[in-house]
């Protein structure tokens, strides 16, 4: 221990404002928005392709991501493999119920190779039956290992038990329907689906915007097409209900998730909703992270984020934590949503979760990467960067009493839909003295 | 394939960052890589002592110090770093690796002094005391569970491969610690373990980002230049000699659903030799980079011997912030009912025929091209920057490397990548094998 006089805290220097990168935009012929972002900050290019896949199979979608760089008519899935790297990128997709998201990263002087690739999959992919069963049983077995893991299973029962019939009720398909689709289905799927109307290209990184736009325009302007306009139905809320025990017998930790409303991403009490998340359990400096790990030393990463997804929002919180303090840490956790619900924040806890909260904006966008990221997810909610201005100002705004509101209204533990996969035989009797449980 | 869809790369794009480094009376190393354009700053301090400083019975402790360096120090109580980082817009981590333990933070520009303050503040004097020793076992303790002990693949293959190849205990020993040993950690231990390692001697402060370097030495000066003066201790002994015949480990992990299997064989010195070990890093890439790779394209999409495959230098993964003796990794996962013995096989074909032929002037262009890409990714985050060049200056005394690395890693040959592969033998291997004990 120093015996030194007390230093005192250095003061932040006045902020810097946010600073928009230059872009321009252009919607082609075929519907396809593209966006181009310049960042020039190393020679690299980021390129983000969001495409809607609303009422897709989630099977047939993962499937269809998994092998969309396969094959096409002209070049095999090495030779894609091989062009890519050459140009020192790479070229992926995933799905989730609301689109297909294509990243693809490359040496700025490879940009027009990647988007030749890219156009000729989107074109001319042709799922080669080999390769298609191949990538087939690779995707089974990776979900076969997710699912085998606690906090997936815990995750899975909560969105079952959340969205019902709604298609966000499955993100990790069953396996063993992954390994029954046939390559004709994904063609079919492809032919339907992976269309140009209603997408949008956002490319990132050492350019020239117009340029950029003008030859993402030459090289995928012969993607063409129109899909069926599908549109993601309003998911149903979390709605209270008992605690859902998924039995997991041996297991060394419980894990604890549950699900409660929130309002959407553009929703004015949104950045409202964020500061309240904050102050809960969505940062290290959270009273739940405080105290459920600094003070307890119950869990090891605590968290709890705010969700949004085209057809609603949602917090979910997560903790896995070990099975002999399983109880407590359910009472903890009830406590702090119960406190937050009920009694305002203390001013500088909500000015300490609004500089995190604009200073995340500041830190998230300083990269090519970070930009592309946050560029792709908005476009495909519609909106572009400057969204994160109103952001900024709309967390600036926000008061004391706008967050209490927020979380009186969406925070409170008797409105979470609320699972725990543990080992019933040693936690049951616990948790069902600290709430309804019911056996999953 | 056409050969028109061939690209012939240019020369690679080198980095040109700027890099300014200096040593306070005290002894600190300090790295100044500015740019002044960037909205934010990233803090590295590396400390030389990772978990092969450990000392025996007290397995885990050098990631255990790296928590309770964040228990407080001096000037500031329990909480307060979180809340000081987190507070001015930024965020924060710690880990620990095998030989060196780092600590960072990346904030917007304003907030440099103030994170400057916090680390000198725990540089000079952590706040250790029984509590919050017992209170961060406990979340070591979770984290553990979380990451090794109850998931699929816990530890595999960092903490498995360790004590098959080397026979000392610094090599060998689980790093993440016997929670025996946790248990038995005490105060008089941390403080000895801080006096010894966390001396400023043995330590390196980078910063990069928005910053003019005469305004960011003044602060280093002011907030670190009276950090008491401590030299470095002896570095720690690892030498140990290689392998003169296989060794094979197989074990049941009771919660995995497919078996997997990793194998490694010794580098050269990553320091004394790094033209010599360039090659084999170049390797690694030739053999698993991909479905170009000459590993996945066999074992995965040819033979559906694996389902992923993996390939590295460094038991963790990153091939710039290792000591001798290392080591490059292969790993596969297999499908269920998979033979190791065939992978494994099937590896010894392929490193010999390359050992035989060498990799083509195409294939070795384009592998090099993705590495600069990913080079270049990596530096465009200013944290990650900092790291490298902190680690840099720590290992080689020569953070200036980073730029030279593309180039350096452009200049190696086919016939040194041949002869890297070529070393590949089965007499020299480590090898440990994953059984499914779950079933699906």
């Amino acid at each position: 221990m120093s015996a030194s006089a007390v230093r005192p805290l250095p003061d932040l220097e006045p902020a810097a404002p946010l600073v928009l990168p230059r872009q321009a935009e252009a919607v082609l012929p075929s519907g396809l928005t593209v966006i181009a972002i310049a960042r020039r900050t190393t020679p690299l290019v980021e390129a983000r392709l969001w495409v809607p896949m609303a009422e897709v199979d989630i099977a047939e979608g993962a499937l269809l991501a998994q092998t969309l760089f396969s094959g096409t008519g002209t070049r095999s899935a090495t030779g894609i493999a091989e062009e890519t790297q050459a140009v020192g990128g790479s070229l992926n997709c995933g799905a989730s119920p609301d689109r297909w998201l294509i990243n693809g990263d490359c040496l700025a002087s490879g940009l027009d190779r990647l988007l030749e690739v890219l156009a000729d999959a989107l074109c001319d992919a042709r799922y080669p039956d080999r390769e298609f069963s191949v990538e087939r049983d690779r995707l089974a077995d990776r979900f076969r290992v997710s699912l085998s893991q606690p906090p997936t299973l815990a995750r899975t029962a909560l969105l079952r038990r959340v969205y019902g019939d709604h298609p966000y009720a499955v993100e990790t398909p069953d396996p063993e329907r992954v390994g029954a689709v046939e390559a004709e289905r994904v063609r079919d799927l492809h032919e339907r689906r992976m269309r140009p109307d209603g997408a949008a290209l956002v490319l990132v990184g050492d350019l020239d915007p117009e340029e950029a736009i003008e030859l993402a325009g030459r090289r995928l302007g012969r993607w063409t097409g129109s899909g069926r306009k599908v549109t993601m139905p309003p998911a149903p809320s979390p709605t209270p209900g008992p605690l859902l025990l998924v039995d997991r017998p041996g297991t060394l930790q419980s894990s604890l998730r549950f699900a409660l409303p929130a309002p959407g991403r553009d929703h004015p009490d949104s950045a409202a909703m964020q500061l309240a998340n904050l102050v809960f359990g969505g940062y290290f400096s959270s009273r739940w992270t405080e105290n459920l790990r600094e003070d307890k030393g119950y869990s090891y990463g605590p968290g709890s984020v705010v969700d949004h997804s085209l057809g609603g929002s949602a917090v979910m919180i997560a903790a896995d934590v070990a099975t002999e303090v399983t109880a407590p840490a359910l009472v903890e956790t009830l406590y702090e949503l119960g406190r937050i619900a009920t009694l305002p924040p203390e001013p500088e806890e909500v000015e300490q979760a609004r500089r995190y909260a604009i200073g995340g904006i500041m830190v998230a966008t300083a990269t090519q990467a970070g930009l592309a990221r946050f560029a792709g997810t908005l476009a495909g909610f519609g909106l572009r960067l400057d969204h994160l201005a109103l952001r900024v100002e709309r967390l600036a705004a926000a008061t004391v009493e706008d967050v209490h509101r927020v979380a009186s209204t969406y925070l409170g533990p008797g409105r979470a839909t609320a699972v725990l996969l543990g080992d019933a035989e040693r936690v049951e009797r616990g948790v069902a003295s600290v709430m309804p449980v019911e056996i999953g | 394939m056409p050969t028109s869809h061939l690209t012939h790369p240019t020369q690679p794009p080198r980095t040109g960052y700027r890099i300014e480094r200096f040593t306070l009376d005290n002894g600190l190393r300090v790295v100044l890589a500015p740019e002044p354009d960037c909205p934010v700053t990233g803090v590295a301090v590396v400390y030389g002592v990772g978990i092969r400083a450990e000392p025996q019975g007290r397995t885990g402790f050098a990631h255990l110090f790296e928590h309770l360096m964040f228990q407080g120090s001096a000037n500031l109580e329990k909480f307060a770093h979180f809340r000081h980082v987190q507070g001015a817009g930024g965020t924060f981590n710690g880990s620990t690796h095998l030989d060196y333990t780092r600590y960072i933070q990346t904030v917007p520009a304003n907030a440099l002094e103030r994170v400057l303050f916090l680390e000198a503040d725990r540089m000079r004097a952590p706040r250790i005391t029984p509590e919050t020793l017992r209170n961060q076992v406990d979340v070591v303790k979770e984290e553990i569970r979380v990451n090794v002990l109850n998931r699929p693949f816990g530890g595999f293959p960092w903490l498995r491969l360790p004590p098959v190849m080397f026979d000392t205990f610094p090599n060998a020993h689980d790093g993440y610690g016997s929670f025996t040993d946790l248990d038995a950690a005490g105060v008089e231990d941390a403080e000895e373990f801080f006096d010894r390692y966390y001396a400023c001697g043995n330590a390196v402060l980078c910063v990069a980002g928005g910053f003019s370097v005469e305004q960011a030495r003044k602060l280093v000066e002011r907030q670190f230049g009276d950090v008491p003066a401590r030299p470095a201790p002896s570095a720690p002994v690892l030498a140990e000699p290689d392998l003169v015949e296989a060794r094979h480990h197989s074990y049941v992990d009771a919660a995995a659903p497919t078996p997997a299997v990793a194998a490694a064989w010794r580098v050269p010195d990553p320091v004394a030799d790094l033209t010599g070990y360039l090659p084999y890093v170049v390797l690694s890439e030739v053999l698993t980079d991909g479905a170009s790779s000459r590993l996945v394209s066999r074992l995965v999409l040819e033979e559906r011997l694996a389902t992923g495959v993996s390939g590295y230098v460094g038991f963790m993964g990153d091939p710039f912030d290792v000591l001798d003796p290392t080591a490059l990794l292969l790993q596969a996962n297999l499908p269920a009912g998979g033979s190791a013995e065939r992978v494994l096989g099937v590896i010894g074909e392929e490193t010999e025929r390359l050992a035989a032929e060498g990799p083509s002037a195409e294939e070795l262009s384009r592998v090099q091209a993705r590495m600069t890409a990913l080079l270049l990714r990596e530096g465009d985050t200013m944290i990650d920057r900092a790291t490298r060049l902190a680690v840099l200056e720590l290992q080689r005394g020569e953070p200036a490397l980073l730029n030279e690395l593309p180039a350096l890693l452009a200049s190696v040959t086919a016939e040194q990548v041949g002869a890297a592969a070529a070393t590949l033998r089965p007499h020299r291997r480590a090898s440990v094998e994953v059984v499914a004990g779950r079933d699906r």
